[in-house]
């Protein structure tokens, strides 16, 4: 089996649309569009862009929590049509760790129902042996067994998003689908919980796919990173590429934005750059109205993915050379 | 336990609790009671008055015992209620939690099924139920259940929605959980408490429902006893022996009043909104109890604060949420405010003009002076006064600080006519060129706009807007970028920059993020537990950390060109700061600490243009 462990195909998805009673069109709103990539075994993805550029909506399509609008998601060589029963069908490969960890976990249930609960669905083990596998959870996530009664409330963030990391884990899948993990947690817990989840990606040979708005926390982490706008793929590639040399012009504003210590404020972009109306999307490039390099081509016509080095691909006319 | 002890600690609930119980009891105890057959006719003393011998309540008009007929009917009325307050709970609540996950057509079809019984007044419905049924106790008590169905069902739907679309319902379908298995172990725990205030609040309309059933005829058939068919029977001699109508109208009187009382508590206790205090309206400005006040400092500081402290009096604990905190700040200066969630830099920014919410917030010391005048010393008239034309706040998410239903340039005009006398044109212009100021493309437009039309970057334009509406000196910002996209943020933090040192304005920026206030502040204050640990020149501060938590906190935050590597972490958590420890609060997470670090207070050491407050800071041997 040669098969990545997760590969996307043509993925989109449309919220929305159809027709109402009378026969008008509703409005429609492509959240994903044409998404194609793949992850090596043992591999971090970073997932990088803004509010609205359909990070989450992918995050949950990978998970099966959404059902894709067209295109194939294949999981260890199993395609969208063969996993029929959703979650539940696939958990035991692939799973989801939520952004907001405390409002996953259910408030009026113990830290022991919530982690027995893929271990009873997913693989049915008795409860000698799932008494077993959680004090082994525990002690991968760093925490202590007596938290087992409780509830989610005495929890802060941190301790909740290793709760959240040990019911992932519970069902042993190869992948984690990390969904903005720590971008509710401040700086000090972040780093725990950011070197946890390395620790853990050497030790069980997980591979992960890490979704955040912030790009030198997915710098830190991943080896490859594809940078989204507006709900498409615009560069791909080795994350010290991606950011030290960027491709696409909007990479390039995301990075000089980000702020950091020892640089100035950015003022070149004008007052006016904003998305566009996901409703009434712009025909071309979506970020031709940003960019300091568009011209009527790009207002156009959608510029397709360009290989640029054997790792490095974007999709512009007019890429940063 | 402690539900419990809130519903009796209302008065008026732990009366209807009293009540209610002591009818129950003695309704129950019916059979053992020595009282009359309630059935056993006696023509000859028909219409007794009340306290007649033999009689304690008098007979009616066939000389049955109205005393033993009273706690018969009773018994029958609150069974019958209560009965078909838990029917109409089941099968309601079941309908209203199907609805609700599942969405979609099966949510459309059934609530409009739904929406069609309610459609129908619940007493022609009723009548319409028992009509096909026929007359008779039981058929009355499946016609209340059933008219009071939607009532549950469209109640419980509504929070099913709300809970069906929360993470952990994510989470257990993540887990294998199937529909059925998440409606039983994830929806119902989190609905039953709202199953529980509704049903609460509704059987005395059950009862009331039932003895209007009754009272038509409709109900209990002679000669048993129930409450509405007593104040049926009563009624026809209203003018003779008015007292054979009286008594069963009190008991269903305390009965309902006592359920409705009892209910009231119950939902009060249970409902989260209500228990956190929504109810409690916090006091126009900040509770202020201190013992002195510290001596004005002399300066050039336009804001000048000195060891202020504002606790938290939550029942008998009390968060120290700030500490003894000073700083100032001068005319065209930014100070910035860094500190992670809990550190009290929030708070600190919130005390300055008295904005703590009060109850819990207490300001216990220190002195914040504005130009040399004491704002914790001043009316609640006086700080309304300089709110907004001295001192103006940006929040961090200015969809919940703007008015969801008013256009933006309405709400900027509002606040100008508020502090001067202008016309509502002048007004109106007044606030396009204010949107203008803050670089809002097309403002002329953009202000008829209502907030939620806008981006987060131009609502936090419209933020800036109003703050700067009657020129502050000092504009305090509290995470105003956190919620917005870094390329956003970017532009909002060139614009904070730009309006301060064309207006000259003193900006106290609150922020978690070192880059940002690397970028944009003179000098900084990093907060740990609700005290400033170290303050001094921006620059200085980040290159060469005095404070250890300075130090790590800095290593802690990823630098984007860094490569992949292992971030150095904080092991430990901060304390609670209702238990905090006596001396340094970082200590138990320091690696360098001493005996003299956990011994006392560790004091805030200038030395130039900064301060540090620690025993053994970094770079000194």
């Amino acid at each position: 089996m040669n098969a990545p462990p997760l590969s996307v195909m043509n993925l989109e998805k449309t919220f929305g649309g159809g027709r109402t009673l009378l026969g008008q069109v509703k409005p429609s709103v492509h959240a994903v569009q044409d998404m194609t990539f793949s992850v090596e075994p043992g591999e971090t993805l970073g997932i990088v862009g803004e509010s609205g550029c359909g990070k989450s909506t992918l995050a949950r399509m990978l998970v099966g929590l959404l059902p894709p609008t067209s295109g194939d998601i294949e999981i260890e060589g199993t395609t969208m049509s063969e996993r029929a029963g959703g979650p539940a069908d696939f958990g035991r490969q692939i799973q989801y760790v939520f952004q907001d960890s405390l409002s996953s976990l259910n408030p009026r249930k113990t830290i022991r129902q919530i982690l027995e609960a893929p271990l009873i669905h997913l693989l049915g083990m008795d409860a000698a042996t799932r008494r077993a596998r959680i004090a082994e959870l525990l002690d991968a996530v760093n925490l202590r067994p007596e938290f087992l009664n409780r509830f989610p409330h005495e929890f802060s963030g941190g301790q909740a998003q290793r709760i959240g990391l040990a019911r992932a884990l519970a069902a042993s899948p190869r992948i984690l689908v990390l969904d903005e993990p720590v971008s509710a947690l401040d700086v000090s817990v972040q780093a725990q919980i950011l070197n946890l989840l390395s620790e853990l990606r050497k030790v069980l040979n997980l591979t992960y796919v890490f979704i955040s708005h912030d790009l030198a926390v997915v710098e830190a982490v991943s080896d490859r990173v594809a940078v989204l706008y507006f709900g498409r793929i615009v560069e791909l590639g080795r994350a010290e590429c991606v950011f030290s040399t960027p491709k696409h012009p909007y990479t390039d504003l995301l990075s000089r934005s980000a702020p950091s210590v020892g640089r100035p404020l950015l003022r070149t972009e004008a007052a006016a750059s904003e998305l566009p109306d996901p409703l009434h999307p712009p025909p071309g490039c979506a970020f031709a109205a940003r960019c300091p390099r568009a011209d009527d081509l790009c207002r156009s016509a959608t510029p397709e993915m360009n290989q640029h080095t054997e790792t490095h691909e974007a999709a512009c006319y007019h890429p940063i050379d | 336990m402690v539900t419990l002890r809130l519903i009796l600690r209302n008065r008026l609930a732990a009366f209807g609790a009293f009540v209610l119980l002591a009818v129950a009891v003695i309704s129950l105890l019916a059979p053992l009671l020595p009282i009359a057959d309630p059935d056993l006719t006696a023509p000859a003393n028909r219409l007794k008055l009340p306290f007649s011998e033999g009689a304690l309540l008098g007979t009616d008009h066939l000389g049955r015992d109205l005393l033993s007929r009273l706690i018969w009917g009773t018994r029958l009325s609150l069974f019958v209620g209560i009965a078909a307050a838990v029917i109409a709970a089941v099968i309601g609540s079941a309908i209203g939690i199907v609805a609700g996950f599942y969405g979609g057509r099966t949510d459309g079809v059934i609530m409009r099924g739904i929406d069609m019984l309610m459609a129908f007044p619940y007493i022609l419905l009723a009548l319409a139920i028992v009509a096909v049924l026929g007359p008779g106790l039981l058929n009355a008590l499946y016609a209340v259940a059933a008219v009071n169905i939607p009532f549950f069902a469209r109640n419980i739907r509504g929070v099913t929605v709300s809970i069906a679309h929360r993470e952990f319902v994510d989470a257990a379908k993540l887990a294998g959980m199937n529909g059925p298995r998440i409606i039983v172990s994830e929806i119902l725990p989190n609905v039953l408490p709202v199953i529980v205030i509704t049903m609460s609040t509704t059987i005395g309309w059950m009862i009331l429902e039932t003895a209007g059933l009754s009272f038509l005829g409709l109900g209990s058939q002679p000669p048993q006893a129930d409450l509405g068919s007593m104040l049926g029977e009563g009624r026809k001699l209203l003018i003779t022996a008015p007292h054979a109508s009286i008594v069963p109208g009190l008991m269903i009187f305390a009965i309902v009043m006592s359920v409705n009382l009892l209910g009231d508590g119950i939902r009060d206790a249970l409902d989260p909104r209500l228990r956190s205090g929504a109810l409690s309206r916090p006091a126009a400005a900040t509770l202020v109890e201190r013992s002195d006040i510290p001596e004005r400092q002399a300066g050039d500081a336009l804001l000048d604060v000195q060891s202020l402290q504002t606790d938290f009096q939550v029942g008998k604990r009390t968060y120290k949420a700030v500490g003894g905190v000073s700083f100032h700040v001068k005319p065209g200066e930014c100070l910035g405010i860094i500190g992670e969630s809990g550190s009290g830099k929030s708070v600190t920014a919130l005390s300055l003009a008295g904005l703590v919410a009060s109850p819990p917030g207490v300001i216990t010391g220190g002195a914040v002076r504005m130009g040399g005048e004491d704002t914790l010393s001043m009316t609640g008239d006086e700080l309304r006064h300089i709110r907004g034309k001295r001192i103006a706040y940006i929040f961090q998410d200015p969809l919940t600080t703007l008015h969801p239903l008013y256009r933006v340039g309405d709400q900027l005009s509002e606040a100008i006519r508020c502090h001067r006398p202008v016309s509502r044109q002048d007004a109106w212009e007044h606030a396009v060129s204010l949107l203008e100021q803050v670089r809002i493309p097309n403002a002329a437009s953009r202000a008829k706009a209502y907030p939620h039309e806008l981006s987060g970057g131009m609502r936090q334009r419209v933020g800036i807007a109003l703050a700067l509406i009657n020129e502050p000196e000092i504009i305090v910002a509290d995470e105003p970028t956190t919620a917005l996209d870094v390329t956003v943020q970017a532009q909002v933090l060139a614009l904070l920059d730009d309006l301060r040192r064309e207006r000259n304005l003193a900006l106290l920026f609150i922020t978690h993020d070192f880059g940002v206030v690397a970028q944009l502040c003179d000098r900084v204050a990093v907060m740990y537990a609700g005290r400033v640990v170290e303050t001094g020149p921006t620059a200085d501060v980040l290159a060469n950390p005095f404070h250890p938590y300075t130090r790590r906190l800095i290593d802690c935050v990823p630098e984007l060109g860094g490569g992949r590597r292992i971030l150095s972490a904080i092991p430990g958590l901060p304390p609670a700061v209702d238990d905090l420890p006596a001396g340094c609060a970082f200590a138990p997470r320091c690696d360098k600490v001493s005996d003299a670090c956990t011994a006392s207070q560790v004091a805030l050491i200038p030395s130039g243009a900064r301060a540090v407050r620690c025993v053994a800071p970094e770079g000194r041997p």
